[in-house]
């Protein structure tokens, strides 16, 4: 497994997509980042990840559309499905190196209200739970990502495809404010990864919110996981 | 070393890929296993490395069930896949340590990579992106990547793909050299390939074993007809009309081959007679000129197409 993860860190550090992936992020979020504390004059973190979130709809598909598709198309998933290595190590060591790609740019880029603290109040304690919160939503993200990837051998597919369903999560938090029957919005709301995210902002740690990402992380890389058990037993 | 026993393979849940197929291999042999395209030589070798899971049937690799207990029965295993498993992006040293510690093996590393390239002869290039390497070389570092960790068992996927006169030569010793120590199989269109490395041959046809005998024996397994293949000068049907009135000719199948302005035929006698004299009249009653006989001996390539045609014609009628 520590073979397979530190393959796909190499494999992100000497690619085109993965420092395009580690440009985009700073860009994307030195631009949050100003836009949101210093334009709006406010050294709150809440609007920063928030926005942040949404750009995950875009950029995290780009860490994880190849993971699997690549493997698939250059056959070399032959070695790793023939190599003593299970398949949870397999998807787990992919999930992980993803992870730690994310979580590295995550927590640099935070590293911001770093130097707002020079200029006014930051509070230390709101920052960390944010920052907690966005790498298990983006977590979750990454492992639908790599379910995704693990379905085709085109990596444009596996991008697109993660951004639609990420896109649905996304929609089921808007469409739910439409919807005039009560259990319909109740269950939607259960679902949306979003509306789960508005406590961390206002400074509430919501651990019933970290338990349901962590649940859906959980649940795409199981079915990663079957993706594969399944194709051996076609 | 290894059992397989009533293997079935289906796929989509209608058509066979493997049906019923059972062979054992001792510990130290090479066995080809040949067939045509499509006859199910990738599944099988494909279930006994673990990559696709049967529909009924076992395969035991050095006593362990693949099925029962994948992980130990791949650590067994060196696997080269028909397409070489390796990373465009990675060194030859780089993606072999890789394999090293996918494999989990555990002696001195560097040593056993330098062993490993040396007799591949790929040493030379071990610090060249993958990416950049030719054909023939990516295949030899496929190969390299096979017998990291020294495994009891090692599974070629038509090795020789991609080389050239010289380097298939130097993989064939190879392959012998390994089959000292190891249990080697391996699949191959090259029938010459197969006779001179293997000592067993296996032949897939329809997913199901054809043949399996010691290289010398296969001739037996056909029955002794007597073939000759002619160069005739002449109308096509009005020949093969011809050949077919001729006593004892069993059949006239016109083959993909010309000499010259002569269409070739392939003329199978009944047991016993010798029908060459009889075509010699036929042929110069009806001028048709005869440019050339030839024996069709008992080559493994006669003998392979052979019995796959028998094989196919059998799957037809049942």
């Amino acid at each position: 497994m520590l073979a397979i993860y530190k393959r796909e860190l190499h494999a992100y550090l000497t690619s085109a997509i993965g420092y395009a992936f580690i440009a985009l992020f700073f860009a994307v979020s030195g631009g949050v980042f100003v836009y949101t504390t210093l334009y709006s004059g406010t050294a709150s973190p809440g609007n920063y990840y928030s926005y942040m979130l949404i750009f995950f709809v875009l950029l995290l598909p780009i860490l994880t559309m190849k993971s699997f598709s690549e493997e698939r198309k250059l056959r070399t998933e032959q070695l790793l499905l023939t190599a003593p290595v299970s398949i949870p190590a397999m998807v787990a060591a992919k999930f992980l190196a993803a992870m730690t790609v994310f979580t590295a740019c995550m927590t640099l880029c935070s590293c911001s209200f770093l130097l707002l603290a020079r200029y006014a109040t930051v509070r230390a304690a709101m920052v960390f739970g944010n920052l907690i919160a966005i790498l298990l939503v983006g977590g979750a993200f990454i492992a639908i990502g790599l379910f995704v990837s693990a379905l085709t051998e085109n990596q444009l597919a596996a991008a697109i495809g993660t951004v639609g369903i990420i896109l649905i999560f996304f929609v089921v938090s808007f469409l739910n404010s439409f919807i005039p029957v009560y259990w319909i919005r109740f269950v939607l709301s259960g679902v949306s990864i979003f509306s789960r995210f508005g406590n961390f902002t206002q400074g509430a740690f919501d651990f019933s919110a970290l338990l349901y990402y962590l649940s859906v992380m959980f649940v795409f890389l199981l079915l990663t996981g079957r993706v594969y058990d399944r194709r051996r037993y076609r | 070393m290894i059992q397989v026993e009533h293997l079935v393979k289906r796929y989509g849940g209608t058509a066979f890929a493997l049906d019923d197929v059972s062979f054992e291999i001792g510990e130290g042999e090479i066995v080809g296993l040949l067939g045509p395209n499509g006859a199910g030589k990738s599944t099988a070798m494909n279930i006994l490395t673990g990559y696709l899971s049967t529909t009924s049937g076992r395969a035991v690799i050095g006593g362990v069930d693949i099925l029962e207990n994948p992980l130990a029965a791949k650590k067994m295993i060196g696997y080269l896949p028909e397409q070489p498993p390796v990373y465009p992006d990675m060194t030859v040293t780089e993606y072999l340590r890789f394999v090293y510690e996918l494999k989990g093996c555990s002696f001195p590393r560097d040593r056993h990579l330098a062993d490993v390239m040396a007799a591949v002869k790929i040493t030379d290039v071990s610090q060249r992106l993958i990416r950049n390497l030719s054909k023939g070389y990516r295949q030899r570092v496929g190969i390299a990547q096979a017998l990291i960790g020294d495994p009891k068992v090692i599974i070629f996927d038509e090795p020789t793909v991609g080389l050239d006169p010289k380097q298939i030569l130097e993989i064939r010793n190879l392959i012998r050299k390994l089959g000292k120590a190891h249990t080697v199989i391996l699949s191959t269109h090259i029938l010459a390939e197969v006779q001179s490395v293997c000592e067993r041959i296996i032949i897939i046809n329809h997913g199901r074993i054809i043949a399996n005998e010691r290289a010398e024996d296969l001739a037996r397994v056909i029955e002794d007809n007597t073939h000759f293949r002619y160069a005739i000068v002449g109308d096509k049907t009005a020949v093969v009309a011809g050949l077919r009135g001729v006593q004892g000719v069993k059949s006239v199948t016109p083959m993909n081959e010309r000499e010259g302005d002569a269409a070739c035929y392939l003329v199978e006698g009944a047991r016993g007679t010798d029908v060459r004299r009889g075509v010699f009249r036929v042929c110069s009653e009806r001028n048709f000129p005869i440019l050339s006989i030839t024996t069709v001996g008992d080559d493994l390539e006669s003998i392979f197409i052979r019995l796959v045609d028998r094989s196919d014609k059998e799957t037809k009628s049942r």
